[in-house]
């Protein structure tokens, strides 16, 4: 037993050895200077693959047309994506591949903030620009400071709903319902909070939820006697739809408003539309606003895809065209020279007009939706922006 | 005025507990067997009225009348297969068994419909009913009238049908019974028959009042029910309303008037209390175990 322990130990030794050797080798090697290479990793398979798919979309597109219209960068581009299938440890396994065998310059990924963060911490330590299109939580680009995103954080659109809620809708009272033990729910009810005081409005009532509740009759009961001019649920459609019924039932006047988790809500309430009939929430951007670039995207994006680009999309479009730009901007594959490019990022995109904080995340604009009935069925209407 | 509206609209969820926990109660009344696979008959019966709504669109009475049949087979099923060859082992392994049949249905419907929630595709398009400044939902008239209606049938059916009669000969003692020449089996039978369509109505005025069903839906609704049964005192049918009711009231107030993060846990303080007190539950007799 002894002897076959040391054996192995032996063999672990000469192998890390090995790898050892490897791995500097790879370092040394020369890297080839007429592409640039653009790794991505999403989940393409696997239970969050409408994200990675959706995502990934964009961010080829974004590359295709850049290509076809003739980019000014001399050199060819290749774009390899690997699937991390939504799981952490095959997000780590995708992008050490992208970066030790195919000695990516630029990375952009992934989709949902797990897989994201894993990878967020391998490329600071590596020092490969990267721009997540989708990743939300927070912690993602405090990671270093060559992690980008596309999209604003949660609590971002909290802020931007309660200065909309006091400015556009001249709403004085609010009331905020929120689902308790959320990271999600509760960032945004938090900046919703201040942001709508700042404005000169009155928080009428806190009320608070956990993700097992069916029944909101009771809480409601108490939100119609404080009848506020809106209320603000800042959760998922599912849940959403179910409290929104329920705030009819009970007979709430109050304008309901919501953040991007509403997506989705229409599928949910076919058969009572007038529960969020009149509502706000929200979004990355509006599929109907008339802005050329945002109505060529959706255009575009049909062609290619035979469907209507979401939110998802639509951030990996504008990841792409950042990463491209920048890529351009700093005429190198530099490391250092591509983030401090990134950094001065100041164009107006698909999902609005995009410059960094210190932090990294995006100051952008906000689309706004109404949920509005034509001829018995719900829409989502473009019906304004909110600049920062 | 709004602690009228709570009660209310405790009532409505009480009613739906009540339900479900006469199930609860049935079954152990006759087997002492905790059928914890009776939330998921619940979850079954959604299914049901779900699947008979989109794909035939009969109008909701045919849709309840089909989702009873259904799950009264679905529940006779469930016990000649899982319970009745256990009738005789230990009731720790009957117990165990309920568990397997509570997943497995759970299992068997997240691999038919998947794991996200479904809209229910019914509801009722009637303006709530104003008194004053009292707001009642129709459904919440109906929910409480029809399981108001079918406790009073259901006693009725107990104490002078034959078939009733039967039950709670067996109930009382098993072997004894069967001397008497009742044919225990079809009881034990027709007693899972009627708690599962019990299960499956409540199943249906549960998704019409919140309509999202998921193949999970049963889990929460059915631990209620059994602790509404048990805080009535298990085995015994007014006991299961009077605890549904009851549960319903307790945590329509404690979400309008503490928090809606305590009603669960005062919900199972107010149950561990009576139990303290009252280990029979709060109609419950006490009956020495003879031995």
């Amino acid at each position: 037993m002894k002897n076959s322990k040391k054996f192995f130990s032996k063999i672990a030794v000469m192998m890390i050895g090995v790898l050892f050797i490897l791995s500097s080798s790879g370092c040394t090697a020369s890297k080839d200077t007429d592409t640039i290479k653009i790794g991505a990793s999403f989940a393409l398979t696997g239970n969050v693959s409408v994200y990675g798919i959706a995502a990934r979309n964009g961010v080829e597109l974004a590359i295709k047309e850049y290509e076809e219209t003739g980019g000014k960068l001399d050199k060819k581009i290749e774009f390899i994506v690997e699937d991390n299938k939504g799981s952490e440890v095959d997000a780590a396994n995708a992008f050490n591949k992208l970066v030790d065998r195919e000695k990516i310059d630029v990375f952009i990924g992934s989709d949902i903030s797990g897989t994201t963060l894993t990878i967020a911490e391998l490329a600071a330590e590596k020092k490969i620009p990267m721009i997540t299109p989708t990743a939300t939580a927070l912690p993602v680009t405090e990671k270093g400071d060559n992690v980008f995103r596309a999209c604003y954080i949660d609590s971002f659109q909290g802020g931007m709903m309660g200065k909309f809620a006091a400015t556009e809708l001249q709403a004085k009272t609010a009331t905020i319902l929120y689902n308790f033990g959320s990271d999600y729910s509760e960032g945004i009810a938090s900046t919703f909070e201040e942001v709508f005081q700042e404005n000169g409005g009155t928080i009428v009532g806190k009320e608070s939820y956990t993700n097992d509740d069916k029944d909101f009759k009771s809480i409601l009961t108490n939100v119609k006697a404080q009848n506020p001019d809106v209320l603000f649920i800042p959760d998922y459609y599912e849940m959403v739809a179910l409290i929104a019924r329920q705030v009819h039932e009970v007979g709430i006047q109050s304008i309901l408003l919501g953040v991007d988790g509403w997506d989705g809500v229409i599928d949910q309430t076919n058969d009572f539309p007038e529960a969020v009939e009149g509502a706000y929430f929200a979004n990355h951007y509006a599929t109907d606003d008339p802005k050329p670039e945002i109505q060529n995207f959706v255009n575009n994006y049909k062609e290619v895809y035979g469907e209507v680009p979401n939110a998802l999309a639509a951030l990996g479009y504008d990841a792409g065209k950042i990463i491209l730009e920048a890529l351009e901007k700093a005429g190198t594959t530099e490391p250092e020279a591509v983030i401090n490019a990134l950094k001065t990022t100041n164009v107006d995109y698909v999902t609005g007009h995009i410059e960094f904080d210190e932090k990294r995340n995006p100051i952008k604009s906000i689309s706004v939706i109404k949920l509005e009935q034509v001829n018995g069925k719900l829409q989502q209407k473009a019906y304004t922006t909110i600049e920062p | 005025m709004t602690f009228l509206q709570q009660l209310i609209n405790g009532l409505h969820v009480g009613s739906i507990y009540a339900l479900i926990a006469l199930g609860y109660t049935m079954v152990y009344g006759i087997i002492k067997l905790i059928n914890f696979a009776h939330g998921d008959i619940m979850m079954l019966g959604a299914f049901t009225a779900f699947m008979t709504l989109t794909t035939f669109q009969l109008p909701i009475g045919v849709v309840l009348l089909i989702t009873i049949i259904f799950c009264a087979i679905a529940g006779m099923l469930i016990e000649r297969i899982a319970y009745k060859p256990l009738r005789n082992a230990p009731r720790i392994s009957a117990l165990i068994t309920a568990i397997g049949v509570s997943f497995a249905l759970e299992n068997l419907f997240l691999i038919l419909f998947g794991a996200s929630s479904k809209p229910f595709p019914y509801h009722i398009n009637l303006p709530p009913l104003s008194i004053g400044p009292l707001q009642i939902t129709w459904i919440t008239i109906i929910t409480l009238l029809l399981s108001v209606g079918i406790m009073l049938m259901l006693d009725f059916f107990i104490k002078k049908t034959k078939i009733g009669k039967a039950m709670r000969a067996v109930s009382e003692d098993e072997d004894a019974a069967q001397l008497m020449g009742i044919n225990t089996s079809t009881t034990i039978s027709i007693t899972f028959a009627i708690g599962s369509a019990l299960g499956g109505v409540g199943g249906v005025l549960y998704s019409i009042a919140y309509p999202q069903i998921q193949p999970y839906m049963g889990v929460m609704p059915g631990l209620k029910a059994f602790i509404a049964a048990v805080l009535g005192g298990i085995g015994i049918m007014p006991g299961a309303m009077l605890g549904g009711f009851l549960m319903g009231i307790i945590e329509s107030l404690t979400k309008g008037y503490i928090s809606t993060l305590w009603s669960d846990a005062i919900v199972f303080g107010i149950l561990i209390l009576v139990l303290l007190i009252k280990p029979t539950g709060i109609l419950g007799k006490n009956i020495r175990e003879k031995v």
